[in-house]
């Protein structure tokens, strides 16, 4: 079999960021679109360590590290939006949500 | 350590990862969406542990998969209305958004293809032994200097405390 | 194969360590098997100490004074009728019980019974143990859900933000713990289980007497928060029969609710191997410094022999006190094999701890030294289950804001507090001790 190198992780993470941007461009409900963009930032930190262990240095980790935490704040705050608006607006659907006041 | 099995665990874990991906943006149900990302981020952080990166796996199962998805299912289960499962999944635009993501994908394949030489052959192999101690030492410094990357870390801790409280303020009934 | 099996024997690393896959294995089954017994062990105990508790006698019937109750249980539930809610989600149905038995029985790969003794000593053990724990949420989240009934999808909610709550002070304990493992002399600390048993080894004391009473104070806080991760009483709000009507895991049947049970054990069973390990000194003995001549070691080995001796006594008793009727004669004899059985355990102990007793590396004083090991470490956990119990039986439950007052307000600064203070020990030690030494 051939090695594993940086490549095959590269094309990992190229794919899981690909499908997440499917997700986000195409779905309707806003909790699957949520989930999508951490697909995305779960690419990103797969391209940094992968990354990180080819140079062989910890910069990659540390900032993969700082983008856990940052989608974390991300995925509290969103969902903060989601609930805010859903009391408004009964609905969950992107497409609904479109008058900027009411 | 002796590392065993690696390209198998390897394909075994990124199929495992783009096939739970997928399912995550193709569920017509909320929770099952859920739940496959829970499995994609848990291949992941396997695909971390074979990329010698133990302590950034360890983070992912603890915020990700322990933290963030229990959140995500808290809030599905909150705004879980039976109207959004009969109705149309897909955007009308889908064959858009496809075609886009497609010639991205293609982009990325042919920018890898093209600098295949720019990768070195033989990874680097990391020390796996003291890897949390210099992650310390970067985040908090070493010897009575600061890390290098210390402030960003007191940047990121007030930047948890903002968005915890945007979060309690904004779904606060009253405020 | 023969030499995969033949190799790994008197190695003094774990198997995930040397990269043997074949014992790893095997060691996963003993775990795997282990756990179930302990479980089915758990199941009997609880039932007869909590009917002990409340001066009564539990089940007497099924075996000799109820031995083989747990049996009947496992057998009635395997048999009952697998019932799915009309409406309820197959899917998420099926796989929620999975979900927590994953959890459970995942932290059992890094918990150690002995310095070799791990299926695997990863160098992150204690953040993996914490993060795995942590997915156990998950399943009862899910399992709430999937019922689409009121009653589990409130009892899942209460279940899950409690079990959330009490994850960070948990926590925040167990980073004051790894805080005191780094007092060793070349000042790094470690996160693999079995480092911090040797670092408690090395600086020669259990970190429950560290920083006194700090390392007390880090271990009751870890003590209340894994009783109240478990849901077990006094936090038992979510699934307490009067309460909630069993909470999350009331749709759930037969096999099902098994599954979920045995999550929930075995999940008891490696929060309290994790307190062992962090602060009761995980595998080492009592009073390793202050009696550490031959004698004390040899004296301390013959402790397993000594109590499946006592265990043997009290069940030859128990034989020799039922009654002479006809119709008790299977279960004095039951009883009498099963003391038997234990006086011959008890006698095969000893005989290793006597032939054993010098300090080489003789094939009788490793099996005695790794029957050592993995004894005190199964006391000690032993003793928290008992405590389990006893705690069941004994407190009123929380009301639930009470629970969620408690988990935010009195155990988060508490764990705080702790671990500032105790950087500052650690950090203010060293540099004091050097002054003591030339001023004094």
């Amino acid at each position: 079999m051939v090695p594993i190198t940086t490549l095959h992780y590269l094309v990992v993470a190229a794919a899981l960021f690909v499908l997440g941007v499917i997700g986000v461009l195409t779905r309707r409900n806003v909790v699957i679109v949520l989930m999508s963009i951490e697909l995305i930032l779960n690419a990103v930190n797969l391209n940094l360590v992968a990354f990180s262990r080819m140079w062989g240095n910890l910069n990659g980790q540390v900032f993969a590290i700082f983008i856990v935490v940052d989608a974390a704040a991300e995925a509290a705050v969103g969902l903060g939006i989601l609930i805010a608006f859903f009391r408004n607006k009964e609905t969950i659907n992107v497409d609904e949500i479109d008058l900027l006041k009411w | 350590m002796i590392p065993v099995a690696t390209p198998w665990f390897f394909y075994v874990l990124a199929g495992l990862a783009v096939a739970s991906g997928l399912a995550v943006i193709t569920r017509r149900n909320a929770v099952h969406s859920a739940l496959a990302l829970i499995v994609t981020l848990l291949s992941v952080a396997g695909l971390y542990l074979m990329l010698y990166a133990p302590f950034v796996a360890g983070v992912q199962i603890i915020v990700y998969a322990g933290g963030i998805m229990v959140l995500f299912l808290f809030v599905i289960m909150l705004v879980n209305i039976d109207r959004a499962a009969k109705e149309r999944q897909f955007n009308r635009m889908w064959p858009v958004g496809l075609v886009a993501a497609g010639t991205l994908f293609a982009l990325f394949l042919s920018a890898f293809l093209k600098g295949k030489g720019l990768f070195p052959d033989r990874m680097m192999r990391l020390a796996e032994a003291s890897n949390t101690q210099e992650i310390a030492n970067m985040l908090y410094g070493e010897a009575g200097r600061m890390g290098q990357y210390t402030f960003a870390f007191e940047i990121a801790s007030l930047l948890l405390l903002v968005a915890i409280l945007g979060a309690v303020i904004m779904t606060k009934k009253k405020i | 194969m023969l030499n995969s099996f033949m190799s790994y024997l008197g190695s003094t690393v774990t198997p995930g360590e040397a990269g043997n896959q074949f014992w790893a294995l095997i060691y996963v089954l003993i775990i795997f098997t282990g756990v179930s017994v302990a479980v089915i062990c758990m199941n009997w105990l609880e039932r007869k100490a909590l009917a002990h508790f409340q001066v009564r006698l539990g089940p007497m019937r099924v075996g000799p004074h109820g031995l083989l109750q747990p049996i009947a249980d496992a057998l009635k539930l395997m048999l009952k009728e697998d019932i799915i809610p009309a409406e309820a989600d197959q899917f998420v149905f099926w796989i929620a019980p999975l979900i927590g038995l994953l959890a459970a029985f995942t932290v059992y790969t890094v918990i150690p019974f002995g310095p070799s003794q791990a299926v695997s000593d990863m160098n992150i053990g204690i953040l993996f143990m914490l993060g795995v724990s942590s997915l156990g949420v998950l399943g009862i989240v899910v399992a709430g859900w999937a019922s689409n009934s009121h009653y589990p999808l409130i009892g899942a909610l209460r279940s899950s933000a409690q079990m959330v709550s009490y994850e960070v002070a948990m926590g925040l304990a167990v980073v004051s713990a790894i805080l005191m493992t780094s007092m060793n002399a070349s000042g790094t600390g470690t996160l693999s289980m079995i480092g911090i048993v040797q670092a408690q080894q090395q600086q020669g004391v259990w970190f429950i007497f560290k920083f006194f009473p700090l390392g007390f104070i880090a271990f009751a806080i870890f003590a209340i928060a894994m009783v109240a991760e478990t849901n077990r009483a006094p936090f038992d709000l979510a699934e307490a029969e009067s309460e909630l009507t069993a909470g999350f895991h009331t749709e759930y049947s037969g096999l099902r609710w098994s599954l979920f049970m045995l999550a929930e054990y075995a999940a008891m069973i490696a929060v309290s191997s994790i307190a062992v390990t962090l602060w009761l000194g995980g595998w080492m003995r009592p009073f390793p410094n202050l009696l550490h001549a031959p004698a004390w070691d040899f004296i301390f080995s013959l402790f397993p022999g000594i109590t499946f001796g006592g265990l043997a006594a009290i069940a030859f008793i128990g034989t020799a006190r039922m009654p002479s009727h006809s119709f008790f004669k299977i279960q004095r004899i039951g009883l009498a094999v099963f003391a038997a059985l234990l006086g011959f355990l008890a006698l095969l102990l000893l005989v290793i701890a006597v032939a054993g007793h010098s300090a080489d590396a003789s094939l009788a004083a490793r099996f005695r030294e790794g029957i050592d090991y993995v004894y005190w470490f199964v006391l000690k956990v032993a003793v928290f289950m008992y405590l389990f119990i006893w705690y069941r039986a004994t407190w009123p439950r929380y009301r639930f804001d009470q629970l969620m007052k408690i988990g935010w307000k009195v155990m988060l600064p508490i764990s705080i507090g702790v671990l500032m203070l105790t950087a500052i020990w650690a950090l203010v030690e060293p540099p004091l001790w050097e002054w003591m030494r030339a001023h004094i």
